[in-house]
């Protein structure tokens, strides 16, 4: 029990110290920093707490130690599973799939016909539930990664494509007459100013896509999959009530999002500069 | 007709497409069957057999249309053949997650504009939390909430759900109980209001209009939730376990009737979501 008060203890005080550092130097740039890692790190010491003071069985949580033993211990299988699911899996199918968007939106941008038609088609299937497709992605494609890749192709394409059209429209008519006025054909006034205008809507559709690819990877592997990969081990090693493996390929899924994401928005950052939203 | 015109071209190509590739994608297993038999057909006899197989690797639209007609109209509601029946567990716990996303997302929302440290300290986890794959934690969640004792397969779902839902919830609501300008809190401040007078006549209704919007997305993906938690987690109501059967059992007519039925469980909810949405805005005042 002495622990879990504790690690109570802990808790309290880094709030307390949190909630002075973000009401005196809320402005520090160290401070924005620190302040959450703070958080992060206490809920950890309060998960290590709760597990050790109370004796949960490690079948319902494992402590935070023992999953970072598990990382530590077979970085060889965790990294097998992340090529498998997210190189091979997401990655090849979330590169087609924005792809395969991009190409389609150019296409559709030439007929306002088209648009019309398909725009409100694309909402709509953006909204649908399209793991669905996950069980017959797999029986067209068979176990191995190559259904992983389709079932993320799909998901990626419509919220990529509605946000690709949507961007293309961005550009004011003022500017487009501007390009007009100076005779630019098609292809220039897309390269010179309504691909640059788009940046903000495609970096947003990549965004969502990111996500989305991870979740697709790794539903499909639950449909069957070679004797590797994150989702099927954590199916697996559900059953076998090996859950401090299972945290320990939900760390690595959380890390490769977050890195993902990161990645994507501090490329956002460097192209999208002159936005809004990156001006502060 | 002007809008519907170009819908409809485009809805009539995706069937046309359909077919071809029902036909293309179903007639390798006609020619296998014909070698088998010793017999030599032409395409004129495969494309009718393409249209009428029992495990077609990619069922023709009628096909699909007739199995989704027999599970909803075939069967009494209450059978556990009917796909009315699923459906209603999988809206069942959608609206169980919603709740939850919305009650989590605005709480979160409320106490974030009010205290600088939370918005410090949970705001950026807010945002990490959603680049995490929840489906790799519904097994997860399954297993744990069954070793802690809880029977029911609702709450994992409802848990999955309101994972998914709460995060548009909590973005809006930031924004929208930020909106109000200066000059509309510095008119409160004249009339010295406290902290809770402002936030209930001025914060709160300002919000409203955010909310409504954020509604939209977090019901599609409440739907999301629901349906990723009752795949992998064994369930055996609800529409993705309909999917997981049909895939399990090799029966390909059931999985792509559940998967429509899902599209028109999220066409009818965001739907309903929007005309609420609208009704709302319209008696806020809200310029359409």
């Amino acid at each position: 029990m002495s622990v879990l008060a504790l690690a109570v203890v802990f808790w309290l005080c880094a709030w307390a110290l949190s909630a002075w550092l973000a009401n005196r130097h809320g402005r520090n740039r160290a401070v924005r920093l620190l302040v959450p890692v703070l958080f992060g790190f206490t809920l950890l010491v309060l998960w290590e707490g709760l597990v050790r003071g109370l004796q949960v069985p490690p079948v319902i949580l494992p402590a935070p130690t023992a999953i970072a033993a598990r990382l530590v211990s077979m970085p060889g299988v965790l990294w097998a599973d992340f090529v498998q699911t997210v190189l091979k899996g997401a990655l090849s199918g979330f590169v087609i799939g924005a792809l395969a968007a991009f190409v389609t939106a150019l296409v559709i941008d030439r007929s306002p016909f088209l648009q019309r038609g398909l725009l409100p088609i694309g909402n709509f299937v953006a909204a649908l539930p399209i793991v669905g497709l996950a069980p017959i992605l797999v029986m067209w494609f068979g176990f191995d990664w190559h259904s992983k890749a389709a079932v993320v192709v799909v998901m990626v394409f419509f919220p990529m494509l509605v946000n690709i059209v949507a961007g293309l429209q961005a550009s004011e008519r003022m500017q487009r007459d501007l390009m007009a006025t100076w005779g630019a054909s098609w292809a220039q006034a897309l390269v010179k100013l309504r691909l640059p205008a788009a940046m903000p809507f495609i970096f947003n559709g990549l965004k969502i896509s990111a996500t989305l690819a991870l979740i697709g990877a790794i539903v499909a592997e639950y449909f069957g999959s070679p004797i590797v990969g994150m989702g099927f081990r954590i199916s697996t090693e559900v059953g076998r009530l090996g859950l401090d493996i299972v945290w320990a390929e939900i760390v690595v899924a959380a890390v490769v999002g977050s890195a993902l994401y990161g990645l994507i928005a501090l490329v956002e950052k460097a192209v999208t500069f002159w936005h809004p939203s990156q001006r502060h | 007709m002007r809008r519907l015109l170009p819908i409809l071209t485009v809805l009539a190509a995706i069937v046309a497409v359909w077919y071809a590739a029902a036909v293309w994608m179903n007639a390798t297993w006609v020619f296998d069957q014909a070698e088998r038999n010793g017999q030599v057909v032409t395409w004129a006899e495969v494309i009718p057999q393409t249209m009428a197989q029992d495990r077609p690797l990619l069922p023709p639209p009628h096909q699909v249309a007739a199995t989704l007609w027999k599970g909803v109209a075939g069967q009494a509601v209450t059978s556990k053949r009917s796909l009315v029946y699923h459906s209603f567990i999988t809206f069942r716990g959608t609206m169980m997650g919603f709740g939850l996303g919305i009650l989590f997302g605005v709480g979160l929302a409320i106490s974030i504009v009010r205290f600088r440290v939370m918005e410090m300290s949970v705001m950026p986890w807010a945002i990490i939390s959603q680049t995490v794959p929840i489906v790799a934690l519904a097994p997860m969640i399954l297993a744990v909430s069954f070793q802690l004792g809880i029977e029911s397969r609702e709450v994992p779902k409802a848990i999955i759900s309101a994972y998914l839902s709460f995060f548009p919830v909590l973005v809006s609501m930031v924004k929208g109980l930020r909106s109000p300008d200066a000059a509309q809190l510095d008119l409160l401040r004249t009339y010295s209001a406290s902290d809770p007078q402002t936030f209930w006549k001025l914060r709160l209704p300002a919000s409203l209009p955010y909310f409504f919007a954020s509604l939209k997305v977090a019901i599609a993906a409440a739907l999301v939730g629901t349906i990723v938690g009752e795949l992998p987690t064994g369930a055996i109501e609800g529409l993705g376990a309909r999917m997981l059967i049909g895939s399990q059992f090799g029966e390909p007519l059931i999985m792509w009737a559940s998967l429509v039925a899902a599209a028109l469980l999220a066409g009818v909810l965001i739907v309903a979501v929007g005309l609420v949405e609208r009704a709302a805005n319209r008696r806020m005042g809200v310029r359409a």
